[in-house]
Formats: structure tokens, C-alpha cells, sequence
């Protein structure tokens, strides 16, 4: 039996921990380090690391960081922002860190994925894609930090990055992040019928009953997020947390 | 002294950071002779078969292993495709294994479907004891672990078969054939039971 992951996303900015609300309004949380001590006292399935103002600002990952943090967690780790090239991944996965996601570079230069994949094997290799809901309601894809809309259909692409090799995608809904009012399932669904890779859900979740209905519904894998593990109570006071076995198990129905 | 075998494939810091958590002082080595004064003998490894034993090859290692392993029966632990060039062969590639236990690697094939299980297997997974073992001292009855794979064991000698897991089906999640050991998971991503284990690998064999 699987047991699903659940993971946080901790966004950094600068040297800074931040969390976004609809990919707006960057609210500092507080010290990376002091999170991951933290995340890794409470014995959480995975991390992700996603350096929201690398691409924007045309900056290489943050080495120096990731290895201390490698050198603290006993978790896997993926870290994501501003990789353009193999030898950056070769970097990345060599200070401890085992999975890169790809997100702006995957959509400019698909070929880098396979490449990637080929490489370092598929599960190293986790492509994630920022969608928001334009006026007619269909999904598009954006880049650049959510800044620049690349009229790409998320399935599509999504399939082809399958084809690619990649081992896991990360589908982060624009619309919901931040929101805490569940994740899109719809979006969820509509990708998870079309691909073979496991795929994580992101963007929305605000209460252990969104996890159990993106599993349920959409079909993800695994579930990520943000705000429901740094933030507590109504006036979003910063808080790190993270649910016990028991609770998550009671989540998946397990 | 504890030898890391580097051969260039794999996360090999991460298993060093978490022995050093535990107080214990490992070597990531490709040296021959490092690897001959060795006490125990760890090998890592991400990243598919036939690159996995060519590199091996090339770098000279095998023979020292061979020595190592079957004739001074040094312990030795495979993580991940480390367990998996313990064995004979892999539908990954066309290169023998190093074939120190009577099994196979083969690919997970799932129907495709609504019940389809996504390939790799990516997440935690608990583990079931088959045999007791020093391994396994003061661990819970299934606990649980970090696994990444699109290829699983499959041992042919029932007594050989450590820990198994269920993934659609069961496979061995874990080995053990005297001093040859072998896990699927990643120990040393797998918080305190990981820790526990490479403790009981350092301190039991």
C-alpha cells in the first residue's frame, strides 16, 4: 500500500521564506533553516523548495543554502527556480538535494527535460506547471512566476513532458494559492486520466479534507502545500505545522 | 572503516550527512586499497543498470568487490540500485549483474486503467519483516520508508527475502544472504527509522 505524500512547499525569496496568495503579496514567514529544522523535527514525507525570484530576477540556484540544508534534512528534498541547464542539475543533485523541478525552462526548452531524464533518471526529474483560469474558463499555463501567460493547454503539455520522461508533475493552480479553499480538482482530473507519471497537487489546500479530495477526486498522487503549514488561525498568524500520521491517515481513509 | 562506494552514480552525501548524524565517520571512496581496508562496505546508487555496472568496470572495482564481498564475507549494504546490481540481472539492461543473490530485477508493468499505479513508485512504503535479522532490531513491526523505483527484486531463493513490500504486488523491499544485504528505500531519507537501520548495519554486523 501507498502511503500518500504530503508535502510542503516552502517558497524564498532572497534569502527569505514567503507565501504568496495567488502568486501575490509575498508575506515573509520567516528563516528557511528554522523551517526545515523544524519540518524535519516533525518527520514530514518530503520537501519542496521553490526559489520564486530566481527566474524573474535571472538568478542561479542558491548552492550554498541547499547543501546546508541537504546536510540537515533526512527527507527527500527537491528544489526548483532559475535552473537553466544540466550541469546546474548536476550541481543541485550533487550537495545532497535529489529532486529538481523545472517549471519556466521546461515550457522554453522542453529538450532540456529529456535530456535531464535521460541523465539522471526520470524520478530525479520533476516538471511543475503554474495554471490559472483565463475569462473563458479554459486552463493556460504561465511562466516566469506566473507573469507571462503562454496560451499553452495544461494536458497537452502535460503529455508531453510524460513522453519526455519526466517522473513527477507538479500542477499548481495560479487561481488557488494562498486561498485555502481546496485544491482544483478539475484540473487535477482532467491531467491525472491523461498521464502516467504520479502527479502532486498544489495551490489551495486550507484543511486535511482538501488532501483526501484530490486524491479522491482528481486523481493526484501526492499533495502539496503552502499556507496550511505556515500559517494558523483566521488572521494568518505564522505558524509552522504539520498534521500527525493518525490525522493523515484518517484524511486518506487508509 | 566504512566505505562509501563512489561510482559516480547516486546521492552519496546524503548517506555520509546521516551517518555523521549518528556519530559514525564514512569514507566515499572509488580507491581500491581504501575499499580493501574497508570493515564495512556501503553501496549507493541512482541511475540505471548497465551504467551502474559499467561504471564498475571501468573504475576497476569489481574483482575488489568480488574479494570483498564473497570470499572475506565483509558486510555490505546496497541501497536502491545498489541492491539492485546484487543481483543476476535487470530488465533495465543487458549487462549481468554482479549476481552475489539468486534473483532478478524486473519492471514494474502495470494494466493501464482507473487502478493504473504511476511508474516510478515514489513515496513511502511500508515494509514487512520475512525473517528476523540484526538489521531490523528495535524497529515497529512495519515501518516505514522512502522509495524511488521503476525496477523491483524479485529473489529466487525464499530464505533470501529480507522485507517485502506491496506495491499491486509484493516484492523485496529488503535482502539478506549472510553478509550481503540489500534495501530498495532510501535509508538515509527516511528520518529515524533510516537512521535506526544504518545504526543496526554499522553496530550489529
Amino acid at each position: 500500500m501507498s502511503i500518500t505524500r504530503v508535502i510542503p512547499v516552502l517558497l524564498l525569496k532572497n534569502t527569505g521564506l514567503v507565501k504568496t496568495t495567488q502568486f501575490k503579496e509575498p508575506k515573509y514567514v520567516g528563516d528557511p533553516l528554522n523551517a526545515v529544522k523544524i519540518f524535519n523535527d516533525k518527520e514530514v514525507d518530503e520537501l519542496i523548495f521553490l526559489d520564486i525570484s530566481a527566474t524573474p530576477e535571472n538568478k542561479k540556484p542558491p548552492l550554498e543554502f541547499l547543501k546546508q540544508i541537504a546536510e540537515e534534512c533526512f527527507m527527500p528534498l527537491s528544489y526548483g527556480g532559475g535552473i537553466k541547464t544540466v550541469e546546474e542539475i548536476k550541481d543541485i543533485l550533487k550537495v545532497g538535494i535529489e529532486k529538481v523541478c523545472l517549471n519556466t525552462i521546461a515550457v522554453e526548452n522542453p529538450d532540456l527535460v529529456k535530456k535531464a531524464t535521460d541523465r539522471y533518471g526520470s524520478s530525479t526529474i520533476c516538471v511543475a506547471i503554474d495554471v490559472k483560469k483565463n475569462f473563458f474558463g479554459k486552463y493556460e499555463i504561465y511562466i516566469h512566476g506566473g507573469k507571462k501567460n503562454t496560451k499553452l493547454d495544461p494536458v497537452k503539455f502535460a503529455m508531453e513532458m510524460d513522453k519526455a520522461g519526466a517522473g513527477e508533475l507538479l500542477v499548481n493552480s495560479i487561481d488557488r494559492d494562498g486561498m485555502m479553499q481546496g485544491y482544483d480538482n478539475d484540473l487535477l482530473k482532467k491531467i491525472t486520466s491523461q498521464v502516467s507519471m504520479p502527479v502532486i497537487a498544489c495551490g489551495g489546500a486550507g484543511t486535511l479534507n482538501h488532501f483526501g479530495d484530490a486524491i479522491k477526486q482528481g486523481g493526484a498522487s501526492a499533495v502539496a502545500a503552502g499556507s496550511m503549514f505556515v500559517f494558523h488561525g483566521k488572521h494568518r498568524a505564522v505558524l509552522i505545522s504539520y498534521p500527525s500520521q493518525e490525522e493523515l491517515q484518517e484524511a486518506f481513509g487508509n | 572503516m566504512i566505505a562509501i562506494i563512489d561510482y559516480g552514480l547516486g546521492n552519496l552525501g546524503s548517506i555520509k550527512n546521516m551517518l555523521r548524524k549518528i556519530g559514525i565517520n564514512a569514507e566515499i571512496t572509488r580507491d581500491i586499497n581504501t575499499i580493501k581496508s574497508a570493515t564495512k562496505l556501503i553501496l549507493p546508487g541512482v541511475g540505471s543498470f548497465d551504467n551502474g555496472m559499467q561504471n564498475l568496470t571501468d573504475l576497476g572495482l569489481i574483482e575488489t568487490l568480488n574479494q570483498k564481498v564473497q570470499i572475506d564475507k565483509v558486510p555490505m549494504l546496497g541501497i536502491c540500485l545498489g541492491m539492485q546490481l546484487m543481483t543476476k540481472s535487470s530488465e533495465e539492461g543487458k549487462l549481468p549483474g554482479l549476481g552475489w543473490v539468486d534473483a532478478e530485477t524486473l519492471k514494474f508493468k502495470f494494466e493501464t486503467g482507473e487502478k493504473k499505479l504511476p511508474v516510478p513508485n515514489m513515496g513511502w512504503e511500508y515494509v514487512k519483516a520475512e525473517k528476523e535479522s540484526p538489521l531490523l532490531k528495535d524497529l515497529p513491526a512495519e515501518p516505514r520508508y522512502y522509495f524511488v523505483h521503476s525496477y523491483f527484486v524479485k529473489a529466487n531463493n525464499p530464505s533470501d527475502t529480507l522485507l517485502t513490500t506491496k506495491y499491486s504486488h509484493d516484492f523485496v523491499s529488503g535482502f539478506e544472504k549472510e553478509n550481503i544485504i540489500g534495501v530498495q528505500f532510501h535509508p538515509e531519507k527516511s528520518h529515524k527509522y533510516g537512521m535506526k537501520m544504518l545504526k543496526n548495519f554499522i553496530e550489529n554486523y
